[in-house]
């Protein structure tokens, strides 16, 4: 299948589901389904990086914070709309992206890892400083009262916004997995001193892939406040966005656009559901048992296990 | 100026206090992550968990929170003993380490701060000891003893660990899987068994460090994440591999924190480590004493 009719695919089949969810009234559903989306584009952001090129982020918290940050800074500042929201969150999360990987992306992988994991440790200090945005009593946005497109209630437009994320996020992910990029990235991972020789631009493809993958996590966080309508930092930079960024590709499987997505799906409505019939602190246990369990007993997730099972071409 | 020049003077002690601290948290990494080449992110996990373990016994027990930890620091041993097990049955012998090695010490990171949570809940803790209320004052300069026991013991540590390495026959065989694991190999050296007793050593150092973390500063589950940056900002700082430079980074790093924090406020003390390790590997990535 070719990539615009891959896209228009995945379009069609956001645009089916926004329509068909019209037809539910529950407001949970829609807030749930809308966590579920979430990490569905944070997933699939964390193995552009991840899975193709082999880069381990463990600052998917940091990237989901700056896009989240962005739309606060930029609604106490001029109450701008939503859709300047999400493309200024974006442009800064990928900026961040491209600079922390311009910066450690030239070592090796493991460098590149321990600087994401501090660096969620400094933007949260950064932001605990900043008394604009809120600083570490948190700051409230007031969700708009006009709706477009004939919604009836702000949490729909938020699920459909993160619904067309989520399709927008794969279709990138399967452009790059595709074209030339995503062979370069391929090329990396598995041996970087040989596509280094081969001619491959290492440096340039690792800080496109970081800039991209970062900038769709900034993506998914920068409807986060309103989705909350109170945002604190500890929130915003929780480290469950991390560790679940890491594991649903991981349990999915990292080499194609469709791993994140089943990982995120299945991780994400199990978490659903344990978090209301039992709590919070159970359900990340959970996510970190799973975690190590698939990355020990099972390390190419569960696509892996089904292209082997079926006898399908297999990664 | 005799205000600003006590401020100076108590500046430096306070970070050469911190620095000494700071060596211990992070000569377990220096041995891991230098010699060993396994990037263990979770090693301030286990210096969480050894906080929490001394906690209890000395709160339960009335024991001295430094002694509780020497005293089970053998079980800490078999503990990194058995994760080096898995992690080189499961990653290493594969040739997986990098990508799924380090999201495995992730997620034993993380389940060690969920299990915590569970547990503890998220309040602060901190151990009471029968020294932590006296502060030794020396002019202007003030040496308060909760800084000052662990500082002592903390250097002990390190140079027992450096002693050990280079005075032992054993220790002598970590240096040289280090160096070379392959030639080891040909000489019939079991490398398995060395890089095992040196991973459960750091993670030893590790219990104990913990011990000496509550004793300085209130501990909940989450903290041990801002020690991330910090160990390994010490460790490429003074110099992947080298014990002495472990020891240089993890003081040049407390006097930069303390510093900090005097003149700019607390709050900023955690984008030190950062900022020093962005610097180091941007500049000289094979840092101030490296092989």
């Amino acid at each position: 299948m070719s990539n615009a009719r891959f896209g228009l695919a995945v379009l069609a089949v956001a645009i089916v589901i926004a329509a068909a969810s019209r037809l539910v009234t529950n407001d949970y559903f829609f807030s749930a389904a809308y966590t579920v989306l979430q990490f569905v584009v944070l997933a699939t952001a964390w193995n552009i990086l991840g899975g193709y090129t082999g880069y381990v982020n463990f600052g998917s918290a940091a990237f989901f914070a700056t896009g989240a940050y962005t739309s606060i800074f930029l609604y106490k500042a001029v109450h701008a709309p939503l859709p300047v929201m999400i493309v200024c969150g974006t442009l800064m999360a990928a900026l961040l992206g491209l600079a922390v990987g311009y910066l450690t992306l030239r070592m090796r992988g493991v460098f590149f890892a321990i600087a994401t994991l501090a660096l969620s440790v400094v933007l949260y200090t950064l932001v605990v400083n900043w008394d604009y945005v809120g600083g570490a009593r948190g700051a409230y946005i007031l969700q708009p009262r006009q709706m477009p497109f004939g919604f009836t209630r702000y949490v729909q437009v938020l699920f459909s916004t993160m619904l067309l994320m989520a399709a927008f996020s794969i279709v990138v992910a399967r452009v790059i997995e595709t074209s030339a990029i995503g062979r370069g990235l391929a090329a990396i991972r598995d041996d970087e001193l040989a596509a280094e020789c081969a001619g491959v631009p290492t440096l340039r493809l690792k800080a496109l892939a970081a800039a991209t993958s970062g900038g769709l996590m900034g993506m998914a966080g920068t409807t986060f406040p309103y989705y909350l309508s109170y945002v604190e930092p500890g929130a915003a930079f929780n480290l469950s966005y991390a560790v679940n960024s890491i594991a649903m590709p991981l349990i999915g499987g990292m080499m194609s656009w469709m791993g994140p997505l089943i990982g995120a799906l299945l991780l994400g409505t199990v978490q659903q559901v344990v978090q209301v019939t039992v709590s919070s602190e159970w359900n990340l246990l959970i996510v970190g048992f799973l975690l190590v369990a698939f990355v020990t007993a099972a390390p190419r997730g569960i696509m892996g296990w089904v292209s082997r099972r079926f006898g399908g071409s297999g990664p | 100026m005799e205000f600003s020049s006590a401020l100076f003077l108590n500046a430096i002690v306070a970070g050469l206090l911190l620095g000494g601290f700071y060596a211990a948290v992070s000569v377990g990494v220096s041995i891991s992550f230098g010699m060993l080449d396994v990037v263990n992110i979770a090693h301030p996990g286990f210096i969480i968990l050894g906080s929490y373990i001394a906690f209890i016994l000395s709160d339960r027990f009335g024991w001295d929170p430094i002694a509780v930890s020497l005293a089970v620091s053998p079980l800490f041993f078999l503990l990194g003993a058995v994760i080096y097990r898995i992690y080189y049955i499961c990653f290493e012998r594969r040739g997986q380490e990098s990508l799924r090695g380090l999201a495995f010490f992730f997620g034993i990171l993380f389940i060690t701060e969920v299990a915590l949570v569970l547990v503890f809940g998220v309040d602060y803790r901190m151990a009471r000891t029968a020294y932590s209320d006296t502060t030794w004052r020396l002019g202007s300069v003030d040496f308060p003893l909760r800084l000052v026991v662990p500082f002592l013991v903390s250097l002990a540590m390190v140079l027992a660990v450096q002693a050990f390495l280079t005075r032992t026959f054993f220790g002598r065989a970590v240096l040289a899987v280090a160096q070379d694991p392959l030639a080891l190999r040909l000489m019939g050296v079991r490398t398995l068994r060395v890089k095992e007793f040196a991973f459960a050593l750091s993670i030893a150092t590790a219990g104990i460090a913990g011990a000496f973390l509550i004793v300085i500063q209130p501990v909940q589950p989450s903290l041990g994440r801002e020690y991330i940056g910090l160990v390994f900002a010490v460790c490429v700082l003074g110099g992947l591999g080298s014990i002495w430079g472990t020891l240089a980074g993890a003081f040049i790093l407390g006097l930069a924190e303390s510093f900090t924090s005097t003149f700019f406020g607390p709050s900023w003390a955690p984008a030190v480590s950062f900022g020093l390790l962005l610097g180091t590997l941007a500049l000289r990535p094979s840092g101030l004493f490296g092989r």
